[in-house]
C-alpha cells in the first residue's frame, strides 16, 4: 500500500465528493453554521456576563479599621503587612478626614445630608479599603488582615461576596452545560446529515470494500470532506457571529438603558472565536463523517 | 486455489443455506456453479469473498483460512478476487476509466500504475475507445463489460461472477461469457454462477450443481444435464 499516493487521493476525492453531492454538502455546511451560531451566541453571551459578574467583584472589598491609639504615622506603616496578606490585591489609606469627606459626599441628596456633613471627623477611624484576588476567599482574608497587629475590626459583607460568587459559578456551570448540550444536540444534527449524504454512497462503500480496500482507505476520503466541510462552516459561522455581534453591540450603544452594559468588542475575542470554532467545526465535521460511515463499512 | 470442506450455513432466523459443502476449484479453472433461487449459490459467494463466516467446515481461498481471518486481512484476501455482480453495480457519476480508477485506487495502486493498466484491460474487454463515457451512455453488454474490466483490473488470480449475463440478452449473454473464457485462458480461475442452461451447455466446462444447500453434481467437461434444476 502507497500511502503518498493515498493522501493525494483522500484530499482530491474529498473535494470532488463535496462538489458531486453538492446539495448534501450545502446541507451539512448550513447545519453547522447554524449549530455553531446558536453556540457561539449563548458563548459570547455567557462570557460577557462574566466579566460584568468579574467587574462587580472587583468593585468589592472591604474596611480594615485602625486602632484608634495609633499614631498616623503607625497606621500608614501597617500598608506593607497588610499587603502581605494572601489573596490582598491592593489596598486604600483613607484617613478618619477623608473618610469622613467621602461619607457626608455619598449621602449628599440624603434628607439628612446636613446632619451626616456635620459629623465630627473624630466619630471616624482611620482605615484600609483592602481588595482581594479572589472575591470567595473574602472570610479567610477578613481573618487574616485582622490578625495585624494595629487592626481592629472591619466592615465587610461576606454574604454579598459570597452571593456574587455563587451568581458568577451558577453562570459558569449552566452556561457550560447548555454549550456541552447544544454540541451534542449540534453533533447529532450534523451526523445525521452526513449519514443522509453517507447512504446514498453506500454502492462506492461496497464497491470499494470488494475490490480489497481496507476500512481506513475507505473512511481517508469521507474524513477529509468532514474536516473540509467542518471548517466551511466554521468560517462562515464566525462572519455571520462577527455580523450578529456587531449589530448587538450597535443596539447597546444607541439603546439609553442598555448603555450600562459595556460589550467586550469583538475585535478583542475575534481570535479565540475563530480557533473554537474551527476546532468545534473539525470535530464534528470529522467525528460527524467517522460515525456515520461506521455502519457501511462491515461488508 | 479454493476449497470448501464440509461447510455448513445456518443463518439467524434459522435458515440452513448450506449443509455439507466440499468443494475444490483449482488455480486455472472455470466453473459454473448453477442451481435454483434459494439453492445456497449466494452464501458461497458471500462465504467465499468474507462477507460472512461459515456456521461448520473450513473454507481456504487464495492461502487464506478465512476460519480464523483477522479482519484486518479480510482486504487482502479480497485483492485475490474479482467479483462480477448481475446488475454491474458500476458508479453512475464516474466515466469507465474512473470507475476502474476507482478499484484500482482502492487498493493503493499509483498514478503511474493506473495509467498503464487500465488501457491493457479496456483493450482486453474491448472498450478501448469508450474510457471517457459514464455508465448510462453504454449498452447493457457495454456496463457488464466495464464491470469485467473493473474485476481484472487488479489483477485477482480469481474471478467470481455472479450471474453476470442475467441482465442481458442471449447474443450479449454469449458475448459475455466468451470474454471470460478469453480471461480464463489467460490464466484467471473463474467461478461463474448462473442458471441459464442454454448458455452452460454451450461451453465445455466444469458444472457444480447445487439444491437444498447440497452438491447434487459435479462433472468435470461435462454439461448442465438436470432439467428440475431450473
Amino acid at each position: 500500500m502507497k500511502r503518498s499516493y493515498n493522501f493525494g487521493y483522500y484530499i482530491a476525492e474529498g473535494f470532488r465528493s463535496i462538489f458531486t453531492h453538492g446539495l448534501m454538502s450545502f446541507t451539512a455546511v448550513f447545519m453547522i453554521v447554524a449549530c455553531l451560531l446558536i453556540m457561539g451566541s449563548f458563548s459570547l453571551v455567557a462570557v460577557n456576563l462574566e466579566r460584568e459578574l468579574g467587574k462587580l467583584e472587583q468593585d468589592n472589598r472591604f474596611l480594615a479599621f485602625v486602632d484608634e491609639t495609633y499614631t498616623r504615622e503607625q497606621a500608614m506603616a501597617l500598608k506593607t503587612q497588610i499587603e502581605a496578606v494572601p489573596n490582598v490585591a491592593s489596598v486604600i489609606f483613607e484617613t478618619k478626614e477623608e473618610a469622613q469627606k467621602n461619607y457626608a459626599a455619598k449621602y449628599a441628596s440624603d434628607k439628612n445630608a446636613a446632619l451626616y456633613a456635620e459629623l465630627p471627623a473624630e466619630v471616624f477611624r482611620d482605615r484600609y479599603a483592602v481588595h482581594m484576588t479572589d472575591l470567595s476567599l473574602i472570610q479567610e482574608t477578613v481573618d487574616a488582615v485582622e490578625a495585624v497587629e494595629g487592626i481592629e475590626g472591619h466592615q465587610a459583607a461576606p454574604e454579598v461576596a459570597q452571593g456574587f460568587v455563587l451568581v458568577r459559578n451558577v453562570a459558569a456551570g449552566v452556561a457550560a452545560i447548555l454549550i456541552v448540550l447544544l454540541l451534542f444536540i449540534s453533533g447529532f444534527i450534523i451526523y445525521n446529515t452526513i449519514r443522509l449524504g453517507t447512504f446514498s454512497r453506500r454502492e462506492e462503500i461496497v464497491i470499494m470494500k470488494m475490490c480489497g480496500a481496507t476500512n481506513g482507505f475507505v473512511r481517508g476520503p469521507f474524513i477529509f470532506e468532514g474536516m473540509i466541510l467542518g471548517l466551511i462552516g466554521a468560517v462562515l459561522a464566525f462572519f455571520c457571529q462577527w455580523g450578529i455581534y456587531e449589530l448587538i453591540v450597535q443596539a447597546i450603544d444607541t439603546e439609553t438603558t442598555a448603555q450600562l452594559l459595556s460589550v467586550i468588542p469583538f475585535q478583542e475575542i475575534w481570535p479565540k472565536v475563530l480557533g473554537v470554532f474551527a476546532g468545534a467545526g473539525l470535530v464534528v465535521g470529522t467525528s460527524g463523517s467517522v460515525m456515520a460511515i461506521h455502519k457501511f463499512l462491515n461488508v | 486455489m479454493i476449497q470448501l470442506l464440509d461447510i455448513h450455513e445456518t443463518y439467524d432466523n434459522g435458515t440452513r443455506a448450506l449443509k455439507g459443502i466440499d468443494l475444490r476449484i483449482k488455480d486455472g479453472e472455470f466453473v459454473f456453479l448453477v442451481g435454483p433461487s434459494g439453492s445456497g449459490k449466494s452464501t458461497i459467494i458471500k462465504l467465499i469473498t468474507g462477507e460472512i463466516q461459515p456456521t461448520g467446515g473450513r473454507i481456504m481461498v487464495n492461502g487464506y483460512n478465512l476460519g480464523n481471518i483477522r479482519p484486518s486481512q479480510v482486504p487482502y484476501m479480497r485483492r485475490t478476487l474479482g467479483v462480477i455482480f448481475q446488475d454491474f453495480r458500476l458508479i453512475d457519476k464516474k466515466t469507465v476509466w474512473e470507475n476502474l480508477t476507482f478499484a484500482m485506487r482502492a487498493v493503493g495502486a499509483s498514478p503511474r500504475e493506473i495509467s498503464k493498466r487500465i488501457p491493457y484491460v479496456l483493450d482486453l474487454v474491448g472498450l478501448n475507445y469508450k474510457g471517457d463515457r459514464y455508465p448510462n451512455q453504454l449498452s447493457g453488454g457495454e456496463q457488464q463489460r466495464v464491470a469485467i474490466a473493473r474485476a481484472l483490473v487488479n489483477n485477482p488470480q480469481m474471478i467470481i461472477a455472479d450471474e453476470p449475463t442475467g441482465n442481458l440478452d442471449p447474443s450479449r449473454s454469449q458475448e459475455i461469457m466468451l470474454l471470460l473464457e478469453k480471461i480464463n485462458e489467460l490464466g484467471t480461475t473463474m467461478l461463474v454462477v448462473t442458471h441459464e442452461k442454454e448458455l452452460v451447455n454451450r461451453f465445455s466446462k466444469r458444472v457444480v450443481a447445487i439444491e437444498n444447500g447440497r452438491i447434487i453434481s459435479d462433472e468435470t467437461g461435462g454439461y448442465y444435464k438436470n432439467e428440475e434444476i431450473i
